[in-house]
């Protein structure tokens, strides 16, 4: 049973990395502004050439 | 016939406005002004036709652009950007004008315009651009110039909201959540263990467990809880108590008991119950903060002012900021610019449109000598004035230094049960300790004690509170009624009085409708639409729709003299249409305010804009005479009095030429005469007593245009709703008490197990979230009830 300590300090230090993720992603901005990237990404890359002409 | 037919059918490519004057056609593409139509040719320059094609006709129109040339002094520009070095520079605007994805393209590769400019990022909802580009190669004001070319003119203003917002942000809160969601996690995870009981293989676990909750506790109640015992210290400084004061009581007694139980191994601890708590006390705090992006509630003059102003020294014209004005400067005013200071006019023909200050609409003539109230907006040719007083000091800025603002001390419903409530709970804690201590169990009366503070706690009551109210807000913004906050839904379920203003409120200019006073042959319309043909004017455009005329004569001598109107000489007769500056002789008796049109000085007649009043609004009174003791307070002249006496009931007070200090002292009076009055207003003339009022509204046909600050924004097509609002904010704080009652029922199944000492840990654990889960669910059903009943869903 002993191996419990190692696992329940494995989950721990996993669990703290996400924690620190989150925080970085926040220091970081990222949930700042959630709605323009979903409709930047709809974007072409290539200009296309206008169907008209 | 066939021509008309053809100039009305046809769609602005650019801006997607009905082509009422001449038809203006480029590659196939109709435009409807000269605008509209050098946007389109500055991006097929530069290949950005992509622009028209994520959406049709994405563009807007806009008016005369403003001058930049303030933009080039260093002191000015060092207000506006946000980081600056040798090469490179960043600044973020807001552009009011943003509002679909085609923008956010074209806004985002404005690099292909200039390439000096590095890069432009949108944030969608909040209308912010932030530009950051080479400032060897381009000034701000070149980067502005470009904005404002292709129909994004950004707004700069005295009163930076841009900036403002940025420091709003309330990160350190998520922050907090997610602490206390992180620690509420873990702690669960090593407290299932002792709920399932222990075999005797794994009690040596039962220590690390114990210490590592404790260790998670700690950032809970030191940094996530640590705004709770600010809070209940300063009320108890200032000898009240308010719910965060028993919720810092359970906070730390719950953090003591669980301490103990570890350190003497005396039992499982709280450290579930304590973690559970902090986390949806911090989830109810964060669903309190709604925050609106695009709105702002609390703007003063400082928004409707330009940062700049153009002065003149020693006849040179010299832009300066408007916060480094001083006494004796002098200021050039161009047409359509603000007086910013109070001041008197030196030289020029001063017609000053005073409706921000007044509410009255027809411009004044000014004479020289005379002195000129901040916020005055000129008409006509540019006028040279004089600085008597400081920008901060004028006649109108005084309306938001007045100390008459600080009695609105406002009182939620939380704060006032929660001091019952503390006292209910210390009397059966300290009578349940006494009553073991007397049977002779010390350890049981401590038991007892701690337990009945922690399982009597508020916690649903700080809940539903926020759940309830937020609930409401969300259906209040799908019909147009943007709240402030939580609290201020409570002040409007407390008024009594509602207080109208009448211009812009009861009134609208949208839609209005024009009407003629004079007669005009076939001939002469055809000569009057052949002169207004050529005018971008919003006017000119209505009385074209409204005369419906196909055929034009050619033109010649045509100008346009702004704020004044315009002529031209239209098949050998001279037209003029416009105010009555525009006009070569004077008419008497003085005509209504509109456009006056003249044919070889000949009056023909003027074109009126009907005050229109809001639709419903006879349905929108009758309904609120029930409840509430109605008022009008108008800054302009009686000339609608008869009219508007028709919609209220004869007891009804309406009063008319009424300045911003009689608007502000009205309700002050009724105040001090024991009524909550709602305010209803639009302009800068009410913004004292929106300011002063329980509770007040600023209505508004368009969500971007600028309102003053208020508790809540409301559409002028939604001022039907106003009853079913006010309805829909009782009914909520009625569902606040009942899920109270809901609330003190569990408080009672645990208060059982906790004066007889017997409470486990398990039992606090379960029953808090099953408290919490009935309470939101019961909440927002309800609040979706009665929103239904009050038809807002």
């Amino acid at each position: 049973m002993n191996i419990l300590y190692f696992l329940v300090g494995c989950s721990l230090l996993m669990a703290l990395i996400f924690l620190g993720a989150f925080i970085w992603s926040l220091k970081n901005g990222q949930h700042d502004d959630v709605v323009t990237p979903a409709m930047r990404m709809l974007f072409d890359d290539e200009i296309k050439k206008n169907p008209d002409e | 016939m066939e021509q008309q037919k053809v100039s009305t059918a046809s769609l602005c490519y650019h801006c997607g406005e009905e082509i009422t004057g001449i038809d203006r056609v480029i590659d196939n593409k109709h435009f409807c002004c000269a605008g509209c139509q050098g946007v389109y040719q500055i991006l097929s320059s530069n290949n950005m036709c992509a622009y028209y094609t994520y959406n049709d006709a994405p563009g807007k129109r806009f008016g005369q652009s403003s001058h930049f040339e303030y933009l080039d002094e260093s002191t000015i520009i060092k207000q506006i950007i946000d980081y600056q070095d040798e090469k490179n520079t960043i600044v973020t605007f807001y552009i009011p004008t943003i509002h679909c994805s085609s923008c956010i393209w074209l806004l985002e590769h404005l690099y292909k315009i200039n390439p000096a400019i590095f890069s432009s990022r949108i944030d969608f909802l909040k209308k912010q651009i932030t530009i950051s580009f080479n400032n060897q190669e381009l000034s701000l004001r070149a980067v502005v110039e470009i904005l404002a070319e292709i129909g994004y003119e950004p707004a700069i203003n005295l009163q930076d909201v841009v900036k403002e917002n940025n420091h709003s942000v309330n990160k350190s809160l998520i922050l907090k959540v997610a602490i206390a969601g992180f620690c509420m996690g873990n702690v669960m995870l090593f407290s299932f263990p002792e709920y399932f009981g222990l075999s005797g293989l794994e009690q040596q676990f039962q220590a690390l467990f114990g210490w590592l909750n404790i260790a998670f506790s700690i950032p809970v109640v030191f940094y996530c809880g640590r705004d709770y015992f600010v809070s209940a210290w300063n009320s108890l400084k200032h000898q009240h108590v308010n719910l965060d004061t028993p919720l810092a009581l359970i906070i730390m007694v719950l953090f003591l008991r669980t301490a103990y139980s570890v350190i003497f191994n005396a039992g499982p601890g709280f450290a579930d119950t304590l973690t559970g708590l902090v986390f949806l006390l911090l989830m109810g705090k964060w669903v309190k903060q709604r925050t609106y992006h695009h709105i702002s509630f609390d703007r003063d003059y400082r928004s409707y002012f330009p940062i700049a102003i153009t002065t003149l020294q020693d006849g040179k014209e010299k832009p300066k900021a408007i916060n480094e004005l001083i006494i004796g400067d002098r200021l050039w005013i161009r047409n359509g610019e603000l007086v910013p200071a109070d001041s008197i006019l030196m030289k020029g023909d001063a017609w000053l449109d005073m409706s921000f200050v007044t509410g009255e609409t027809e411009p004044q003539q000014k004479v020289l000598g005379e002195i000129i109230y901040a916020g005055g907006k000129q008409l006509g040719e540019g006028i040279e004035i004089e600085v008597v007083k400081n920008p901060s000091q004028s006649y109108l800025t005084s309306l938001w230094n007045k100390e008459n603002y600080t009695n609105n001390f406002k009182q939620n419903f939380n704060d006032s049960v929660a001091k019952y409530f503390s006292v209910m709970v210390f009397i059966i804690a300290f009578v349940a300790m006494g009553y073991w201590f007397l049977n002779g169990s010390s350890v049981k009366a401590w038991a007892a004690f701690t337990a009945v503070i922690i399982v009597a706690c508020p916690c649903v009551l700080a809940l539903s509170t926020p759940f309830t109210l937020s609930a409401i807000l969300s259906v209040f913004d799908k019909k147009g009624f943007y709240v402030k906050n939580t609290d201020a839904v409570e002040e409007l379920a407390k008024c009594n009085a509602i207080v109208f203003d009448k211009t812009g409120t009861l009134t609208t200019t949208e839609n209005a409708n024009l009407f003629f006073i004079g007669t005009l042959s076939d001939e002469e319309k055809k000569l009057t639409v052949s002169l207004l043909n050529h005018s971008s004017h919003p006017l000119s455009r209505q009385i074209l729709k409204r005369l419906a005329c196909g055929s034009f004569y050619p033109i010649s001598k045509y100008k346009e003299i702004p704020g004044k109107g315009i002529k031209g000489l239209v098949n050998n007769q001279m037209v003029y249409a416009g105010n009555k500056l525009i006009l070569p002789f004077d008419i008497k008796p003085d005509p209504q305010h509109g456009v006056h049109i003249a044919i070889n000085s000949v009056y023909k007649g003027t074109f009126v804009i009907e005050q229109q009043w809001r639709k419903g609004l006879i349905n929108l009174i009758s309904k609120l005479e029930d409840t509430f003791n109605l008022k009008v307070l108008s800054g302009d002249t009686n000339k609608d009095g008869e009219a508007l006496k028709k919609f209220f009931l004869p007891t009804a007070i309406i009063k008319f030429e009424q300045s911003p200090q009689d608007k502000l002292e009205a309700i002050l009076a009724q105040q001090k005469a024991g009524e909550n009055v709602m305010m209803l207003g639009d302009g800068l003339n009410d913004a004292g007593a929106l300011k002063q009022s329980n509770f007040g509204i600023a209505i508004t046909d368009n969500i971007n245009n600028f309102t003053p600050g208020c508790d809540a924004i409301l559409k002028g097509s939604s001022i039907h709703y106003l009853p079913n609002f006010y309805q829909l904010s009782r009914d909520g704080l009625k569902v606040i008490k009942i899920s109270f009652a809901i609330a003190i029922a569990y408080n009672c199944i645990g208060l059982y197990f906790a004066v007889q000492g017997i409470l486990y840990p398990l039992v606090a654990a379960v029953l808090m979230p099953i408290s919490t889960i009935t309470i939101i669910s019961f909440t927002s059903i309800a609040t979706r009830f009665f929103a239904r009943k009050n038809h807002l869903i």
